[in-house]
């Protein structure tokens, strides 16, 4: 439960997360802006417009609403004709775009604004032998020159660190920075051809050797997660053993690391539900938790 | 139209060229694409190419030549927009925006996904979410917020009915609500052209 995990961190750390009463979809950036640029351009206007009414920097967890939300904003930043279009539409709803907000990631907002020292200072427990497949996803590096991390795309390091705080091992594995199929429309468009991104990924991520996969972004979660066991299904002849590599969120590891409740951060199972997440187990890493660090 | 775009496409009339098309494409700023040196960089490093016939290079010079068929392809609609054929390009092409603008293009021609249209229709224009978590069918997730402390409605537009709306309104004079329903109809009269075809 990624949600509960980033409310829950972030109150730890002192960051006071604010409400963005009426937002809408951001709206995502491969499907959406690909139907209609104008009405992507706009939607995502008014939504950076409800954070400016609270005057709080809008904040994501998702690469894709960071992947919107931020070229927007650098767009309307940018392009003085634009902005004065989409005004005149926000005008029609009684709103402004102003526009001296910059949207962040939660990454960008631990790594950047808060720094891995402040990490450090939280850190209550530590792993002695995790090792991570860190999973970036595309859209909080790219397009680069409209992202915080100085121009660097094809190896960046950030999440990398955050995951290192924990004691974790961040291992390399093939093709690391590599998308993991679901975005830009592919998943809703031929789910096969999400999955076999989403195969190639775990097999380099397996043969690493690696315990568990972490990422950023609920999208690429939900496509290493429910994918996972999709591509068990539809490459089962092609795969050998069926893949089982828990998939877990950037906060839920920094929350355990922090000593914070497992059930606050979405990793106990607190419900008889099913057909939700987790869709592959994650118990091997609670079990991983239970020796190392509790 | 630019004299030298205008002469580009005349010089290179392919079979399915329609002047109609070219300009569009024009109009969609795909002049950039004159600097493209056929280097082959943004196929090379596309990881939809590696396991499907999707080519960015032949997509975007089929666009360039005012082909019409590269709309029709579900080729354009396999990219997953992962950015790195705009990071590499050594032209500066922002490849993966032209890509984005083709699809503006082949949507207006009705050209969609019937998948893509329900998501557009029935999930985006109705809640003002992509991925709604009201509605009989998402129950269990609701439950599954309400088992960790969290309302079962965030308070976006699920919460704020007038917050939806607005999204609508938005999106009407935005011009989005006519470009789905003209995408529905250019797909019908497709659908039905079709089945005529069939019968004769």
């Amino acid at each position: 439960m990624i949600e509960a995990s980033i409310r829950n961190v972030f109150d730890h750390l002192g960051a006071e997360i604010l409400e963005l009463p009426g937002a809408s979809c951001c709206p995502a950036p491969g499907v959406f802006r690909a139907f209609h640029i104008p009405t992507w351009l706009v939607i995502a206007a008014r939504n950076i417009s409800i954070a400016e009414e609270i005057g709080a920097n809008p904040l994501t967890g998702c690469n894709g609403c960071y992947g919107t939300l931020r070229d927007a904003w650098y767009e309307l930043e940018h392009e003085y004709e634009l902005k004065k279009e989409v005004n005149e539409h926000l005008a029609k709803i009684g709103r402004t775009y102003k526009g001296n907000l910059e949207p962040k990631h939660v990454v960008q907002a631990l790594y950047l604004d808060m720094g891995i020292d402040y990490l450090k200072d939280h850190i209550k427990h530590k792993f002695s032998d995790l090792k991570v497949a860190v999973h970036y996803g595309c859209h909080i590096v790219k397009p680069s020159d409209k992202r915080p991390w100085d121009g660097e795309y094809e190896a960046p390091r950030f999440l990398d660190e955050i995951v290192e705080v924990t004691g974790a091992k961040s291992i390399d594995y093939k093709d690391k920075y590599m998308c993991c199929g679901a975005g830009g429309a592919v998943r809703t468009a031929v789910k096969e051809v999400a999955a076999d991104f989403t195969r190639e990924k775990l097999t380099n991520m397996r043969d690493a050797g690696v315990d568990i996969i972490i990422n950023c972004c609920p999208f690429c979660h939900l496509q290493l997660d429910l994918g996972q066991m999709e591509t068990n299904n539809i490459f089962s002849d092609i795969i050998g053993e069926p893949f089982h590599i828990p998939v877990i969120y950037i906060t839920q590891l920094l929350g355990v690391a922090f000593g914070m409740d497992p059930s606050s951060l979405g990793l106990i199972k607190n419900h008889q539900l099913s057909g939700v997440s987790p869709f592959i187990s994650i118990d091997p890493f609670l079990n991983l938790v239970k020796e190392q660090i509790i | 139209m630019s004299e030298n775009v205008e002469k580009y496409i005349k010089r290179k009339v392919y079979k399915s060229t329609s002047s109609r098309i070219a300009q569009k494409f024009v109009d969609a700023g795909l002049e950039k694409l004159r600097a493209c040196i056929n280097c082959g960089t943004c196929t090379g490093s596309c990881p939809s190419g590696r396991r499907t016939a999707y080519r960015t290079r032949s997509a975007l010079r089929r666009a360039l030549t005012g082909d019409e068929s590269v709309l029709k392809d579900i080729d354009i609609w396999l990219c997953s927009t992962c950015y790195y054929c705009y990071e590499r390009c050594p032209r500066d092409i922002p490849v993966t925006d032209m890509i984005i603008k083709l699809r503006n293009i082949a949507v207006e021609e009705g050209y969609i996904l019937d998948s893509h249209f329900g998501l557009a229709n029935n999930i985006f224009y109705t809640t003002g979410h992509g991925v709604p978590a009201n509605g009989e069918n998402n129950k269990k997730w609701r439950d599954l917020r309400e088992s960790y402390g969290l309302p079962p409605l965030p308070p976006t537009v699920h919460s704020y009915p007038e917050a939806v709306k607005e999204c609508q309104d938005l999106m009407k004079a935005v011009g989005f609500r006519k470009l789905l329903d003209n995408a529905a109809k250019l797909k019908e009269e497709r659908a039905k052209k079709e089945e005529k075809d069939k019968e004769e």
